[in-house]
């Protein structure tokens, strides 16, 4: 019953949108009419547009390149932030070194650096990897560096008296503990790859999700941006479910689950 | 010491084997040095033995160091001076023949109770096969046939209670080290589990040091209880035989007319230092809290 009530408020939310929309830019209410629908388009014609986009292949191709970036960036950027939040977790000279580089790091704004990722890797899909990479790490090396960190010293002590030796340690306790913290952060590492993704693409690619909304919008074509982008939403959602399943069969010991929904 | 060849197994099989110590603490003295730069004294001249077969409770006040002394026998801790024999041998780095259950929840939360308990063989090299059905035996040992499968956190506190010990047993170790494995437990759990441990012990009688600050459990559980005065500096004050008949239930045995003269006996010494503790409460509070 709850569900019933809660998922028919979800769509009056959506459909009052979409009337407010529909009102503004097909009445004169509030400006010209022609005006309107150059900047706000109309909900009809984006929904139409989109339709259409779903239903002819060409978008597929686009979807699967960003898609492809995004895995690309996801993985790579995982692995290397497992490898160094391991490497500086245990190793307290390293950490303390690079302790100042490492926040700089992170502060800067990695948009500036999409141009000089094109210029390195050219417009293909390697330079979007990069800029996804630069923030998948940093994402993933704080948690892993924090999961090992904070292991609890009871379990540590109680996993050496049963004699395992480091190797032991890192499969049973180490690893397990790094992985929680990273899996509580996949949410955000994934939804950054596709951020990175598709930011590289906006500036400057001939192929994926950004491109085709930055292709949209150097014609003033609102409804193809305003399209591009709800294809956009409905592949987030998509992956956001995705990495809930994967997230629920993982972390399944835990009492709380802890999933936040972007959607 | 010229038993020191002689298999620690065999000399445990009596009740009542005596010969060398499994653990012989001597002379020994633990300073921490604190995080502002000051030192605080846990334990100071601290000679003790526990002999195989022989169940040992350390009581004593808050904060007195007897966790601190079951750390330097499980070699997590190093004395700043004294010796640590374990069978007549000084102990270097963990001590190999000892298990140890923890106050605190221990098991790993991201494995089942069985793959908790099976855990506890890979670094003895037993293989999988046989490591998960030695576990499933220990598990229904303690109680948890039916709970294998559960995480720790859909475990009641006794039960993770049963895992740890299963996990700890499960290696054979010679000698058992409990830091106040039952305190955070409600009294009937308590009583329960200390049942079960007598029962799991009385098998194959290993030398088991027992820290706990609840006289009562003490006296019901073992063979000698030995009472530490208050710290710093903490000392052992006396030590005492419970000569109470085996095997025992320790809810019965509370009401026997034996158990309370002992234990009157025992807390006469007991009380002076649990006086002394909450006198300079606060004081010893601000320093070693953590030396507990």
């Amino acid at each position: 019953m709850k569900r019933i009530k809660l998922l028919s408020l979800q769509i009056l939310v959506m459909l009052v949108f979409l009337a407010v929309w529909h009102v503004v830019t097909t009445t004169s209410l509030f400006g010209d009419v022609k005006t309107m629908q150059f900047f706000f388009s109309t909900p009809t014609a984006v929904l139409t547009r989109t339709f259409k986009q779903l239903t002819s292949g060409d978008i597929y191709w686009h979807l699967g390149i960003t898609l492809t970036e995004t895995v690309l960036a996801f993985v790579i950027g995982s692995a290397a932030g497992i490898l160094f939040g391991f490497a500086f977790a245990r190793r307290e000279l390293l950490s303390a070194v690079f302790d100042p580089y490492i926040k700089a790091a992170n502060a800067l704004p990695r948009v500036v650096l999409a141009p000089i990722f094109a210029l390195w890797f050219g417009l293909g899909i390697w330079s979007k990897v990069a800029l996804g990479f630069t923030l998948v790490f940093f994402i993933v090396f704080f948690n892993v560096y924090q999961g090992v960190r904070e292991v609890s010293p009871t379990i540590l002590a109680n996993a050496r008296m049963l004699g395992m030796n480091e190797r032991q340690l890192f499969k049973h306790v180490y690893w397990p503990s790094a992985l929680t913290w990273m899996f509580s952060s996949l949410h955000t590492s994934v939804g950054f790859a596709l951020v990175g993704a598709v930011v590289g693409e906006y500036l400057g690619s001939s192929a994926g999700l950004g491109y085709k909304i930055h292709e949209a919008e150097s014609v003033f074509d609102v409804t193809g941006v305003f399209s591009g982008m709800l294809i956009l939403a409905i592949f987030v959602i998509v992956i956001d479910t995705l990495v809930t399943l994967v997230e629920k069969r993982l972390l399944v010991w835990r009492p709380v689950q802890s999933s936040t929904t972007v959607a | 010491m010229e038993l020191q060849d002689c298999p620690p197994d065999e000399a445990g099989a009596g009740a009542h084997a005596r010969g060398e110590p499994a653990v012989a603490l001597g002379g020994i003295d633990i300073t921490f040095h604190l995080a502002d730069g000051g030192r605080y004294q846990a334990v100071k001249g601290i000679d003790l033995k526990v002999f195989p077969g022989e169940f040992v409770s350390i009581v004593g006040p808050t904060g007195c160091g007897k966790s601190t002394l079951l750390n330097a026998a499980a070699g997590l801790l190093a004395p700043s001076t004294g010796r640590v024999d374990i069978f007549g041998k000084p102990l270097v780095g963990l001590n190999r023949r000892a298990g140890y259950l923890f106050q605190q929840d221990a098991l790993m939360p991201w494995k089942t109770a069985l793959e908790n308990v099976k855990v506890a063989l890979e670094p003895m090299g037993v293989s999988d096969k046989e490591a998960g059905e030695r576990a499933r035996e220990w598990l229904a040992r303690v109680g948890l046939r039916s709970f294998v499968d559960r995480y720790p956190h859909m475990l009641s506190g006794g039960q993770r209670k049963r895992v740890s010990l299963a996990q700890m047993l499960i290696r054979n170790p010679e000698i058992l080290l409990m830091d106040e494995p039952f305190g955070p437990l409600d009294a009937q759990t308590r009583q329960i589990m200390g049942n079960l441990l007598l029962d799991l012990w009385s098998r194959d009688r290993k030398a088991l040091m027992f820290v706990t600050h609840d006289l009562e459990e003490a006296i019901a559980l073992s063979d000698r209880v030995v009472v530490m005065s208050a710290g710093p500096a903490a000392g052992i004050v006396a030590d005492y035989k419970v000569t109470l008949p085996r095997p025992r239930d320790i809810a019965d045995i509370r009401l026997e007319k034996a158990f309370h003269e002992i234990h009157r006996d025992i807390w006469t010494s007991l009380k002076v230092e649990v006086q002394k503790a909450y006198a300079m409460g606060e004081g010893r509070e601000l320093v070693g809290g953590d030396a507990a």
